[in-house]
């Protein structure tokens, strides 16, 4: 048997993973620009940045001044 | 050196191609879907950004193809019985049961999950509902044991534009339920005109069939029934927000010509039909997609009037 001898079952088997390969970059692409469109238009949206944020911290009621005082 | 797996046993004669999970998928179904999806979207009161909508259509139309594909695993013994079926993936053996299965489970995750990502929670769980009940509504509970199969069958294909409707307002609303309702309704006298002349083999395959357990003169008398129930819910769909005077005119016409169409098929008798090879009833099965497409073809005139001012009540 030569050394390079192609199967039909190579080609139908590059074929596949050459579809899937393709669906793998589609729907890349599809989350980046789904990305790009949420954020350009502002939706409400919070990443965790590993930093503290102060105006996530629960209020202590007892700081803060009475209304009307 | 030689490649053991070009000839050895870990090769299989019929191995899948790319292209034979696309079938499992039924392409030709999801275009239905996305036609009715992309109308229910573009028609609701809230404007969605373009690649929104494109998102929101494309894992609707996923969603519609994990469950075909869930079907076609569930099917499989009846497939291969059934001539029409035989040249699926799995009856032909090209694609195992659980790759089939796999495909659909995973698929179904990926499509609810981004479509609630892209558009709302509501739109993801209404569309996860769809593919529970067709698969296990309809596939695997009502399909092999009622001859009304189809009209249950007939709610999942009409999911898609109220999904649609579901990702631009994220609720459900009359304009999104009248839209269910004409696929729902349209359903049934559209599949059982194409049961009177397609010679199918549910019989064999134990799928009970209205025309196999009631017979003909039934299944004419219920696409009768069915198309005057019809009627009322296309019209009724004028009269809200999403109808206007150029949609009720193209539904009165669509429906007078269908009314007159199922009078027809009632009408005539085995040897009739026999006697012109079954001449009527495929043009009222090809009149059916015409009428379901050229009513949301008038939904979207109206939205499209809309815009300039012109079209609705």
């Amino acid at each position: 048997m030569a050394l390079n001898a192609q199967h039909e079952i190579h080609s139908r088997r590059f074929g596949r993973n050459l579809g899937l390969a393709l669906v793998l970059l589609a729907f890349v692409a599809l989350v980046f620009g789904l990305t790009v469109v949420k954020v350009t238009r502002g939706d409400p949206m919070q990443g965790f940045d590993h930093t503290v944020r102060p105006e996530m911290t629960p209020l202590d009621p007892a700081a803060q001044p009475e209304a009307g005082q | 050196m030689s490649d053991i797996h070009a000839n050895g046993d870990m090769t299989r004669e019929g191995e899948a191609g790319f292209g034979d999970y696309v079938a499992l998928l039924k392409p030709r179904v999801m275009s239905l879907v996305v036609f009715t999806a992309l109308v229910g979207l573009l028609v609701a009161p809230v404007p969605v950004h373009p690649f929104v909508t494109f998102t929101c259509v494309l894992f609707i139309a996923l969603g519609g193809g994990a469950s075909g594909a869930l079907n076609m695993w569930w099917d499989s013994d009846i497939d291969r019985i059934m001539r029409r079926t035989k040249g699926r993936p799995i009856p032909a053996g090209r694609v195992q049961e659980g790759e089939a299965l796999g495909l659909g489970l995973a698929l179904s995750g990926i499509s609810v999950i981004m479509l609630a990502l892209a558009s709302n929670i509501a739109a993801g769980l209404l569309l996860a509902f769809t593919i529970f009940f067709y698969v296990v509504i309809y596939s695997v509970w009502l399909k092999r044991s009622t001859p009304q199969n189809i009209v249950i069958g007939g709610a999942a294909g009409a999911f898609p534009p109220m999904i649609g409707w579901v990702c631009a307002t994220g609720s459900v609303s009359l304009e999104a339920v009248l839209m269910f309702l004409l696929i729902f309704m349209w359903t049934p006298p559209h599949f059982w005109s194409l049961a009177l002349f397609m010679n199918s083999d549910y019989e064999k395959a134990g799928v009970p069939m209205l025309t196999v357990t009631h017979g003909k003169r039934a299944t004419r008398a219920h696409i009768l029934v069915y198309t005057i129930a019809l009627v009322p819910f296309a019209l009724a769909a004028g009269f809200t927000s999403i109808g206007g005077p150029a949609y009720l005119a193209v539904a009165v016409a669509l429906n007078l010509m269908f009314l007159w169409g199922a009078f027809r098929l009632w009408r005539r008798d085995e040897a009739q039909a026999e006697a012109d090879g079954y001449a009527a009833e495929k043009r009222f099965f090809k009149f059916s997609l015409l009428y379901l497409f050229l009513h949301f073809t008038a939904f979207l005139l109206e939205a499209g009037l809309k815009s300039y001012g012109l079209g609705g009540w």
